[in-house]
């Protein structure tokens, strides 16, 4: 008989099968999107979730996916559970996540900004290593990307654009 | 019908209908990479509603959900400041009024963190990141686009002057924050000097000139909107209710 607990740290593990859909590079519990599982007395598989963006067009994707991966490993009844607090932030995310984004070429974050002036000088802005040639000549073109969780940067010496997983 | 409802109609509708205005540049920014920032501004404020929305159809219990009360509401039941109904303009009035909203949204949602209600304070603590550089990307602008060209200048300036009229009503409260002044959330006016000290530093930084206060509009809290909601809403809505209950 596999206690509850067990049983919530095995399915726990089955999400991690499923990838992001918008940087498949990243499971969706090495992102800190599954929060927890839990199995109920009544058999009910609970899965908190949070959103990494508040607009993040993906998680609709992401329960499905965690709905369909539970009910193809014979879990019936799923519950997932939105939760907000505390808000995600990419230093959840484990240094092997990290080297993982630079490998699929997306250069990982630093620790998420805190307490600095609202409208800060411009000349504050840090540069970013080139996850393709490690340089650090790099320039910020835009914090924003092609998801919400991306910036855009370019390297002066490999010439190229790069992303960047945004700290937040 | 509870003020906490009311409340969060209020800040829902502000992020619906500004997330709405921003999301038409979508296909016309100057500049790609301002394309970008505009939509992505956008799905921020979007997400940001759904989430207010959602929790309002809960403490509401009749059953609206939050695409409910975004598609099926007119515009008198909508509780938005008149500030972010206003048709876009040039790409400099977009980006001057998006400061005054994200000036006055940092302040708010940074409060609205520790409202007793936690799921509000939830909501509010996340989206405060997403504010937090909101304001960097818009008052970036504003002082590019003041302490730029002649043009880009007079653009500026112009639009300030024009939508100063509409910041007035972020800072009246009614019986709606009164009453939920103990939940932790504040009353509008205590945000004002702050906001000020925000806005002012980065018009000087922009070399721009801080409007006199004179007739400030509102209404906007109690369903008395400015011609251009309707508009708005006629078009986002008309595929909801065209199809109702339509999946897709």
């Amino acid at each position: 008989m596999v206690s509850r607990a067990d049983a919530g740290l095995e399915l726990l593990d089955l999400l991690r099968s499923i990838p992001d859909p918008e940087v498949p590079a990243l499971d969706i519990v090495e992102l800190g999107i599954v929060r927890a599982v839990e199995v109920g007395p009544d058999g009910v598989v609970r899965v908190d979730v949070t959103p990494t963006y508040s607009g993040c067009p993906a998680m609709r994707v992401i329960e499905d996916d965690i709905v369909a991966a539970l009910r193809a490993h014979g879990r019936e009844k799923v519950e997932l559970r939105t939760v907000y607090s505390p808000p995600w932030t990419t230093d959840w995310l484990s240094d092997e996540a990290k080297a993982k984004l630079k490998a699929y070429g997306i250069a990982a974050p630093g620790r998420a900004p805190t307490d600095q002036e609202l409208v800060p000088l411009t000349s504050s802005v840090r540069h970013v290593d080139c996850p393709f040639c490690g340089s650090s000549n790099t320039e910020r073109k835009s914090e924003f990307g092609a998801t919400a969780c991306k910036a855009i940067h370019y390297c002066h010496h490999c010439r190229q654009p790069f992303e960047e997983f945004k700290p937040l | 019908m509870t003020a906490l409802f009311e409340y969060l109609l209020r800040v829902g509708d502000d992020r619906l209908v500004l997330g709405h205005r921003l999301s038409e540049w979508c296909g016309h920014g100057p500049v790609l990479e301002e394309d970008i920032a505009l939509a992505n501004l956008a799905l921020d404020l979007l997400g940001q509603a759904t989430h207010c929305l959602k929790l309002a159809g809960k403490v509401e219990d009749k059953e609206r959900d939050e695409d409910a009360l975004a598609y099926l509401r007119d515009a008198i039941d909508f509780r938005n400041v008149n500030l972010v109904e206003l048709p876009n303009g040039d790409f400099g009035r977009t980006i001057v009024r998006q400061f005054l909203f994200d000036a006055w949204s940092v302040l708010l949602l940074e409060k609205l963190q520790s409202a007793s209600h936690a799921e509000l304070a939830g909501i509010a603590a996340k989206a405060h990141k997403e504010a937090r550089y909101h304001i960097r990307h818009s008052a970036e602008w504003v002082i590019r686009l003041g302490d730029g060209t002649e043009e880009s200048h007079r653009r500026a300036q112009t639009a300030l002057d024009d939508l100063w009229s509409y910041t007035g009503e972020l800072f009246v409260g009614d019986e709606v924050e009164r009453s939920l002044a103990d939940s932790g959330v504040p009353n509008p006016a205590m945000l004002e000097p702050a906001w000020r000290e925000v806005v002012s530093d980065v018009v000087r930084r922009a070399t721009l000139t801080l409007p006199a206060n004179g007739y400030m509009h509102s209404g906007g809290r109690q369903g008395r909107h400015t011609e251009h909601l309707g508009h708005l809403l006629s078009e986002m809505q008309i595929l909801a209710r065209s199809h109702p209950g339509a999946k897709w």
